[in-house]
């Protein structure tokens, strides 16, 4: 048996007008944990979809060659059976089977083709025992966490006898426990003799996981590291993905705060559907022109929700409180009416609440900002063309023309169109929530100095953000929200990690649900 | 991802090869029908297909149906369907009949009549699916069995006839006295002429900008054989007794209605909610209100539709319009209207009716079984969807079947979004997403 149990070379795949990949190459030694990092739309997803055989054997140029024979994979099955699992990042799982059927879906435990219930859930015990999850086997995977459904998937790849377990971002949506319990499981498995390539943006767990490091950039293999050798540091990474000097991970601004503009008193939401739940209670909050306001909170501590309800009543029902703008009460029964009062709110969920993923750049930036662009109800074309050309420029969105899909960009790329969307409607204050979530470092910096930008005009921004280390960097207050209140707030000078994840947990009278259904 | 310039070799062959499929794949398909028929009659029958004569006759059987067809795809743009326009035009239809020869109204008033309560229906149906929010598929099947009820309630169950100018209007090719041959011609030829100059303008204005979204060749050879077309097609009817005052119709609603679609807010709007309605709601999109418009429209179309049936047959019948929804449906999608919404063109809904009629004609005039000719439409449904899904992959570079997983570098196939959505279900984020979809305080 040789060292390496996979050799990937010059794996070249071209999309149409795309190339993705470009000589890729990629050897992981036998029974280590491999790192692939890289920008978004480097190809560190695409490289692990041809591993998995999500690309067809031929769809690319290329030799694989896994556990010393040349792999061929035509599908999905093909590279199962060979023992290459891959788990994406939005699960496979079937929220209204039980852990135990989603274990052995396509691969169900029978006898005569008939399903054995005392096979299908003894094994899945015994699976789930190994990966450390605690539950009944016929808990219905909608009934457990995003950490424990992690765990699902790591049993249902072992079911299979893996030996390359891919996992591609694991621990995005987890929050540090379970990331940190779906890494220790990692290096036991590598105990037992799996192999794993982990794919994340999370450098830190990187480093703290991985034996060896791919870095990829443009497409292109640009260096592979042993961390053992100890001089590799998250620095060190982000050089050489971005190729570049990143000097600092926040770029350096010179905050103008001017007066408090905008204020919400007592804002109180409740749940749709279960009326008599508070999900924000009595939030107050103000920001000022030129100021970056954070807004930290736990999964869960209504932060989103607060902004949407605030935003023409997108969420929730039974909504009361006031908001005012230079004083003034603001009317903001509807989406139109708070975009016509000045707010505009770009969603967390860009892929969904964001975009038409399939309508080119045009339609996406001047949708919302539509009536502007013609008279009478007639929409003036050449108008369109030209904002939207101007605004792809002024945003830096990397795409051919603006004749592009917008599901065709990268998550970056995405970004600075849903930003580029919201900045035509010349809003006062822009609620930006998880701005930079699944973005690549390089893309992030260009997000922040749009943000810079825009609070120096004068805008005020209010930053919703699961990254501590961001609103640390970027806000000039922050404001912590807990089980739908607001804890307190801290002005960036006294401002840590500490004292913010205190105000985070905090226990308040009411006593809040954390987990929301 | 490195980002490779599309190379733009000024060839003919490239030039042919960059067409895109999705928009003029129909379009290609209705001229390729047209020359098997007019070849299978040549050599079977030693006959013409393509004469004035016949082409004339597509227009005047299938012209309510391209009518219905233009309002469904505003529906199905927006992400619904109506199962109810056959019934509603029925209902209409006999109304119009009662009301011109019951109560003597002038055939002008019966007509507005009969438009109006199409769009009252509408306004019905359109509050329950709209703002209720019930689905517009049960909505719109209750409709279905409402109104032909009421049209046997209303006509007894018997035929009541018409008569006069009212008549004309699906078959004459006079108007108010006026012969339609040479205005035919004249409107042809400015028509070619008009279209060329936006053309050039349009163009100018893109290239000006620095955003020309085609070759050059791609776009000589698209304006030219597109104003080839309206030369060919003024003149065909020209030659033969000059554009019927249906056809006339029909040429004022597709303009009319691209125009809407293309380039009013409201129509980006249809477009916007039915593509991504969380989306838009969230970029000020009145998505509600739009539906309510959308089936608004779609019942005044299904009331001129019912008019034109009854002008048609002389009489207002109880059967009328039996399952003409679904043909309209199926014109939407063979002209490229997508299942889950957000894409079509009024033109491909004309486009995807007339393949229908130019179908249904040629098989007639060879003499196949009626029976046959629906097994035979049948398949052309279902070909010209697999090829909306093959078209689609193609531009994605990914195989038939829709993935397991995306594959496609960001993700634009529905397939794909769908599969999402169902594994999103199954995560607790579903809390958070579906708090958001069921419960919509945006009104």
């Amino acid at each position: 048996m040789s060292e390496d149990i996979l050799r990937m070379r010059g794996i070249t795949k071209r999309f149409p007008g795309v190339l993705a990949l470009s000589g890729v190459d990629l050897g992981v030694k036998r029974g280590t944990i491999h790192a692939l990092v890289g920008e978004n739309g480097a190809g560190k997803s695409t490289l692990m979809k041809i591993l998995s055989g999500v690309y067809a054997y031929g769809d690319f140029e290329g030799e694989i060659e896994f556990d010393g024979s040349p792999a061929q994979f035509k599908n999905i099955r093909d590279s199962e059976a060979t023992g290459v699992v891959i788990i994406h990042q939005e699960l496979a799982l079937v929220g209204e089977l039980s852990i135990a059927e989603n274990i052995f879906l396509g691969n169900e435990r029978k006898r005569g083709g008939v399903i054995s219930w005392d096979r299908t859930n003894g094994e899945a015990a015994r699976l789930m025992q190994q990966v450390g999850l605690h539950d009944n086997p016929a808990t219905l995977v909608e009934k457990i966490g995003v950490g424990k459904q992690q765990l699902v998937e790591i049993a249902k790849a072992l079911s299979k006898d893996v030996k390359l377990l891919i996992l591609d971002e694991p621990t995005a949506a987890l929050n540090d426990s379970d990331s940190e319990n779906l890494l220790e499981l990692l290096r036991q498995l590598r105990e037992e003799g799996v192999t794993s390539i982990i794919i994340s943006h999370k450098l830190g767990e990187v480093l703290s996981v991985a034996d060896r490091i791919t870095v990829l950039r443009d497409g292109k293999s640009i260096e592979t590291m042993e961390t053992d050798a100890g001089a590799v540091t998250e620095d060190r990474l982000i050089k050489s993905m971005v190729g570049r000097d990143l000097e600092h991970l926040y770029p350096p601004h010179e905050p103008k705060v001017g007066k408090v503009f905008f204020e919400i008193n007592d804002w109180t939401v409740y749940h749709p559907e279960q009326r008599d739940r508070v999900i924000v209670n009595k939030a107050s909050i103000n920001v000022a022109r030129g100021e970056i306001v954070g807004l930290a909170g736990l999964m869960g501590a209504g932060r989103t929700e607060f902004a949407m309800s605030v935003f023409g009543r997108s969420w929730g029902a039974n909504i009361s409180g006031e908001a005012t703008m230079d004083g003034k009460r603001l009317h903001l029964r509807n989406v139109p009416e708070a975009i016509d009062s000045g707010l505009a709110y770009a969603t967390e969920d860009r892929k969904h609440y964001g975009l038409h993923l399939d309508y080119d750049l045009r339609e996406n930036f001047t949708l919302p900002g539509l009536d502007r662009l013609s008279k009478r109800g007639v929409v003036d074309q050449d108008k369109v063309n030209s904002v939207s050309e101007r605004l792809r420029t002024e945003f830096g969105v990397k795409a051919p023309s603006v004749y592009s899909l917008a599901g065709n960009l990268s998550g970056g790329n995405q970004q600075k169109v849903v930003l580029g969307k919201w900045v035509f409607t010349e809003p006062e204050l822009l609620i930006l929530d998880e701005p930079t979530r699944g973005i690549d470092v390089g893309a992030k910096y260009e997000i922040y100095e749009l943000i810079h930008k825009l609070v120096d005009q004068g805008k005020g921004v209010l930053m919703i953000s699961s990254e501590l280390p961001e609103l640390l960097g970027m806000c000039d207050r922050i404001y912590a929200m807990s089980a739908g209140h607001i804890t307190g707030q801290i002005e960036r000078a006294n401002a840590t990690q500490e004292e913010l994840m205190r105000l985070m947990t905090l226990e308040t009278a009411s006593g809040g649900e954390e987990q929301r259904q | 991802m490195t980002t490779v310039p599309t190379k733009t070799r000024p060839s003919l062959i490239s030039a042919v090869r960059n067409i895109n499929l999705r928009a003029y794949g129909m379009i290609i398909a209705l001229v390729l029908i047209m020359i098997l028929f007019q070849v299978l009659n040549v050599t079977l029958q030693n006959e013409n297909f393509i004469t004035p004569l016949n082409i004339t006759n597509v227009i005047l059987q299938n012209s309510y149906i391209l009518i219905l067809a233009i309002g469904m795809m505003l529906v199905i743009v927006n992400g619904h369907i109506d199962l109810s326009v056959g019934s509603v035009l029925a209902f209409c239809g006999a109304m119009s009949a009662i009301a011109l020869s019951d109560w003597n109204w002038p055939w002008y008033v019966a007509v507005l009549f009969a438009i109006g309560l199409g769009a009252v229906i509408g306004v019905w149906q359109a509050f329950w699916i709209a703002y209720v929010r019930i689905p517009a598929f049960i909505v719109t099947l209750a409709g279905m069995l409402i109104f032909r009820g009421l049209t046997l309630k209303v006509l007894d169950a018997e035929t009541k006839g018409t008569t006069g100018t009212f008549n004309e209007l699906a078959s004459g090719y006079h108007f108010l006295g006026v012969d339609l041959r040479v205005p035919t011609l004249v409107v042809g030829i400015l028509g070619a002429a008009l279209f060329v100059f936006f053309a050039v303008r349009s163009r100018n204005r893109q290239v000006k900008a620095g955003i020309a979204a085609s070759s050059q060749t791609t776009w000589l050879l698209k304006t030219a054989a597109i104003a080839a077309v309206m030369l060919a097609a003024a003149y065909t009817f020209y030659s033969y007794k000059g554009l019927p005052i249906i056809g006339w119709i029909l040429l004022g609603l597709v303009l009319l209605f691209t125009f809407i679609a293309n380039r009013t807010v409201f129509g980006r709007h249809v477009y916007a909610g039915g593509g991504n309605e969380k989306a838009a709601m969230l970029s000020g999109v009145k998505t509600k209100e739009t539906t309510f418009w959308v089936f608004v429209i779609m019942g005044a179309l299904s009331g001129l539709a019912g008019v034109i049936v009854t002008a048609r047959l002389h009489a207002a019948t109880p059967g009328a319009g039996n399952a003409f929804e679904l043909d309209a449906i199926a014109a939407s999608f063979i002209g490229g209207a997508s299942v889950t919404g957000g894409v079509g063109t009024i033109i491909g809904a004309v486009i995807g009716g007339l393949v229908m009629g130019v179908l249904r004609q040629g098989m007639q005039v060879l003499g196949i079984a009626t029976d046959t000719v629906q097994i035979i439409l049948g398949l052309v449904v279902l070909a010209a969807v697999l090829f909306d899904v093959w078209n689609k992959k193609r531009a994605t570079g990914g195989g038939l079947m829709p993935p397991i997983v995306g594959t496609t570098p960001g993700g634009s196939g529905d397939a794909k979004r769908k599969a999402k959505e169902g594994v999103d279900a199954g995560s607790t984020k579903a809390g958070t997403v579906s708090a958001t979809t069921d419960d919509k305080p945006i009104s």
